[in-house]
Order: C-alpha cells, then structure tokens, then sequence
C-alpha cells in the first residue's frame, strides 16, 4: 500500500471513529433494535461508512468500494442461504421427514411422507458442484429445475401473458357509445370520461397495430405499411422515452433515501 | 422555511444550469464527477429544506385505494413483501401504507415474501407500525408473518391450491393451526385480495401469472419505477391498480391522509421524497434540453 493511502485509511478510520463515539455521546437510541447508545452508534456510522464507501465509485473505482461490494456481496449470499435454510429445510422438510429433528428445531411434526426425500436427494445433489469430480452429478438437479420451471412457465406464460394479453387488446373503441348528441352534451377530458377512455383505446389498438407492423420484416415498408411502421416507431419511442422517466424516479429515489440515512439517522441534522 | 428553501434550491439549481449550458455552447466537455455533485447538491438541498408537493392520486392508484377501501372489515388481504433493502427507500413506503390502510380499516394482513431479504423488512414493518400505531392488533388475530419460502413462482404454483404444503409455522415457528387468523383459509383463493410490492423476479408479475390470473383473485401491485412500465399492459384486467414508484406512494399517502385523520401524522415517506423527485426530474429534462441545444449549434457550426 502506498504511503498517501496509508495516510488515507487511518484519516477515514479516525474520522468514523470520532463520528461513532460523538455519536454515541450525543444520542440515546436511533433504532430499535441495538441493545446500547454504543452499539447502535456503531451500526449507524457503519452503515455510513458502507454508504458513502459506494458512492465513491462515482469518483473513480478505490478500495473503500471494493470493499464495500465484496461484503455486500458475501452478506447477501449467506443471508438468503441461512433464511433458505431455516424456512425451507427447517421449516417444511424436517416436519415431513423426522420428528426427532422437529422436535430438535422446535418446528411441530406433520407426518412421515416418504417422497420428501426426492429433493432432499436432488439438494445434496445440488451441492456437488462445490466438487470437481463430482460435479456433473448436480446436473440432474439442474435438469430438474430447467424442465419444471419451463414447464410452469410455459402454461402459465401462454395463457396469460399472451392468450389474455391479446384478449385485452380487443378494446372497445367507443367507450359507453350513447349517441353523438350525449357524447358531446357530456363532453369532458376528466381520466375517467368517455372522451379520455375511447382515446387511450385508440391509443392501445394504433399503438399496439403500429409496433407489431414495425417488427414485420417480410414486406417492404413503403406506403401505408412504411407509414404505420414509422408510426410504431414514435410509439417505441414514446414508450423508451417512459421507461427512462421510471427508471431516473428510481435511481433518485434511491439517492434520496440514502441522502435521508446520512442526514437523519447518521448526522441528525433533519427529523 | 419550505418558500425559502424552494428558493435557495432552485438558485442552486438555476445558476448550475446555465452554468452548463455557457460550457456546454463553448464546446468545453462537463465532466461527469461534476454532474454527479449537481445531482446530489439538487437532491441534498430539497431534502435539507423539506420541499413538498400536494399530490393527488391518479385513477390507476385510485383503483387499489378504492378496492381496500371497498372491502368490509376482517377481509383477508395478502401483502408480499418481494423486494430487498436496496429497493425498500423506493417501494418500502408503499406496503407502509398498504399496513396502515388495512389496519386502519380493520382488515386480516397475511404477510409472506418470495424474498429472503423481505423477512425482515416484514418484521420492521411490524414492529414499528403495526405494534406503534395499531397496539390493539393482535398477532395471530388481526395479522401474520408467514414469512419467506425458497422457490419463487414454485411457492406460488402450490400455495394457489394448499398453504399448508408450504407455511407450516409462522415466521416465529408459531404451529398456523393454532392461529385464529388462519382458520378457514386453504389457499391463497380464500384472500380476498392480494398485493405484491417488488420491482424484481418474482414480483408482481408472477403473482398476476401464477396466482391473481389462474386463481381469479384480485391482484394489485406496488413496483419499483423500472418495472412499472412493464405491468401496466396487465391493467385493469389481470391487474386492479398498481403504485408505481415513489410517485404512486406519495399519490396513495395523498389519499390515506385526505380519508384517515388518525393517520396525518403518521409518516409519509413518499410525499416528503417527491420534493428532491421533482427538481431532479427537471435537471434531468433541462439536460436533455442543453444537450440537444449543443448538438444543433455544433451541427451548424460544422
């Protein structure tokens, strides 16, 4: 390690510690759930330390980032395996297959069903992969897995993402049609007026029309084809366009309750 | 304070910008660092100054509102906590406000997750809104922590026929046969409604796949902002209504606030987010606007 980042790390290490122990001095509890003004100023600035760890990245890659990835990373995997474990296997195995283990967890006995063993078997399975010589057994689980979820996903995928997708195209284009005299009589632009409602129809069934003849590659698009096909394209524009408004209110949001970590639990400046 | 603060941030934000557009018609390269420190200065200072807006809910989140609202006391609702904490900032106000809407109304909440990270977010969401603001709910009564099961849309595909197959014991190893809250229900087509909250796989696409579609079960759906645009084809037909990002939790705060007068000071995470949420979106806008600007003057410059 270089010298000037030597320098660094104690410089950030001094400056926590001096934030924990402040913070520790200053305030009672943040949360619930640590059991000391100590402890719980301790998460908190750790939990600052990893915050602003990752924000780094935006300046250039450092280790404080790396470090902050890599124990994300661990964390998170031994977490879902430890909660996989104590729900699924302690949870719904063992009372199917001992009761000497259930009675072991605390977890109430169902009753010895003997084809529970099937995925315990296909599990430890699984688990070969961890070995190099007997790695290629977990493949049976792994056909297993593949087969059973495209079979699920196939029935499901086709009924209702494309069979009842289609059929929700099918929509009226003239929403409660009563006549043009009490269309115009009652002529509103609210959400929920028939004005509103028949335009965003038409907007479905152009909108849909228009895209699909845009990814249809087997006639020339000339004409009114090549007009509705450029008409599909503003519609994927438009819809890009949404997408990209969704996903920068996502990232901000994230930003701002990281911002809102910082400022309240950490520095306590805001309520 | 809140005009003040406006003020200061819109300074910030103005001067900023047209700092941008002089460099940018200069054909001076803005480096990405300092585009980063503007972002967070412009998200900072509203949140310093606790900017909001007034929000009105839009029928899409209506519909979800109204359907909770619509249900008569002790209906069984599901609310599935599909996400982790790395997307709790965005989606996390939303099941709050779901929990707070049906406690208020008196409704039965079963909580589960197709998330390991959800469980705990499940146990928070008990412990400080449920035992806080609802002490005289009891659980195993008015409400339970099923907690999570491996197997994502597998979990779905056997609890649509027999939740007994799968949950067992609650999340605190608590037998569900003994529960009160747990009598008369065989699976998931005994809720009467179900609400998934997630913005991942599995989330509120697969409930409305594998259990809300096959199981003619009204569904409705909170979801992180990047997934929204993906589930609104599925409304109103396979999908009642759907919150989608912190908008749609500040629309339906909006609403439980306007209907619920034990719950104005209840927290609201999703209208005090909208402040930073509205001057981000209009830098956001203001760059593509000096962006486009640049790109013509080069073009004709060339």
């Amino acid at each position: 390690m270089k010298r000037s980042s030597s320098i660094v790390l104690v410089a950030v290490l001094i400056a926590f510690v001096a934030g924990w122990l402040t913070r520790a001095g200053s305030s009672s509890s943040v949360s619930a759930t640590a059991s000391s003004p100590l402890a719980d100023a301790f998460y908190v600035t750790l939990a600052a330390f990893l915050t602003l760890a990752i924000l780094s990245f935006l300046y250039k890659d450092n280790p404080y980032y790396k470090f902050a990835e890599h124990l994300f990373v661990g964390v998170s995997a031994a977490y879902w395996m430890s909660v996989g474990f104590w729900s699924t296997i302690v949870g719904n195995l063992f009372p199917r297959i001992s009761s000497g283990l259930s009675a072991y967890f605390g977890v109430p006995f169902k009753d010895f069903t003997i084809y529970y063993f099937v995925p315990l078997v296909f599990g430890v399975l699984l688990l070969m992969r961890l070995s190099s010589k007997a790695g290629w057994l977990s493949r049976w689980s792994l056909a297993f897995i593949v087969g059973t979820t495209a079979g699920l996903n196939l029935v499901r995928y086709l009924r209702s993402d494309f069979i009842t997708q289609v059929s929700n195209t099918f929509v009226p284009l003239l929403v409660n049609w009563r006549g043009s005299g009490a269309f115009f009589s009652d002529f509103s632009l609210s959400a929920s007026g028939q004005f509103a409602l028949s335009l965003s129809n038409w907007v479905i069934f152009l909108g849909v029309f228009c895209g699909l003849v845009y990814f249809f590659f087997s006639k020339e698009h000339k004409g009114f084809f090549g007009g509705a096909s450029k008409m599909g394209i503003w519609i994927l524009m438009i819809t890009f366009g949404a997408s990209f408004g969704y996903t920068v209110m996502g990232r901000i949001s994230i930003l701002v309750g990281r911002l809102t970590f910082l400022f309240h639990n950490w520095l306590g400046i805001i309520d | 304070m809140n005009n003040l603060g406006l003020v200061t941030s819109l300074l910030i934000i103005g001067v900023g910008l047209v700092w941008f557009l002089i460099r940018s018609i200069q054909g001076r390269e803005v480096e990405r660092r300092i585009i980063f420190i503007f972002i967070g200065l412009a998200v900072a200072a509203p949140i310093l100054f606790k900017i909001s807006f007034s929000e009105k809910a839009t029928p899409i989140v209506k519909a979800v509102y109204d359907q909770i609202e619509k249900l008569p006391a002790n209906s069984k609702v599901l609310i599935s906590y599909d996400y982790d904490p790395a997307m709790a900032p965005e989606v996390g106000p939303m099941t709050d406000a779901f929990v707070r809407h049906a406690m208020a109304k008196g409704l039965r909440v079963y909580f589960m997750t197709l998330w390991a990270t959800g469980q705990p977010l499940i146990v928070t969401a008990v412990d400080e809104i449920i035992k806080k603001e609802f002490p005289e709910k009891k659980d195993g009564i008015d409400y339970v922590n099923l907690g999570y099961k491996a197997g994502g849309t597998g979990v779905l595909n056997v609890i649509i026929t027999d939740i007994r197959k799968m949950y067992l014991t609650d999340v605190n190893g608590v037998n569900i046969d003994s529960m009160e809250i747990m009598h008369g229900i065989r699976s998931l087509r005994d809720m009467n409604l179900l609400v998934s909250v997630g913005g991942g796989l599995p989330g509120v696409k697969e409930w409305i796949l594998f259990a809300g579609d096959p199981g003619h079960i009204p569904t409705a759906g909170g979801c992180a902002a990047v997934t929204a645009p993906l589930l609104y084809p599925y409304y109103p037909n396979q999908l009642l209504g759907l919150l989608g990002g912190i908008k749609g939790a500040a629309e339906y705060e909006s609403e439980l606030k306007k209907e619920y007068p034990r719950l104005i000071n209840a927290p609201q995470p999703g209208i005090k987010m909208m402040g930073p949420q509205t001057l981000a979106h209009l830098i956001i806008m203001a760059f593509v606007v000096i962006g486009n600007i640049t790109y013509f003057i080069r073009k004709r410059r060339s």
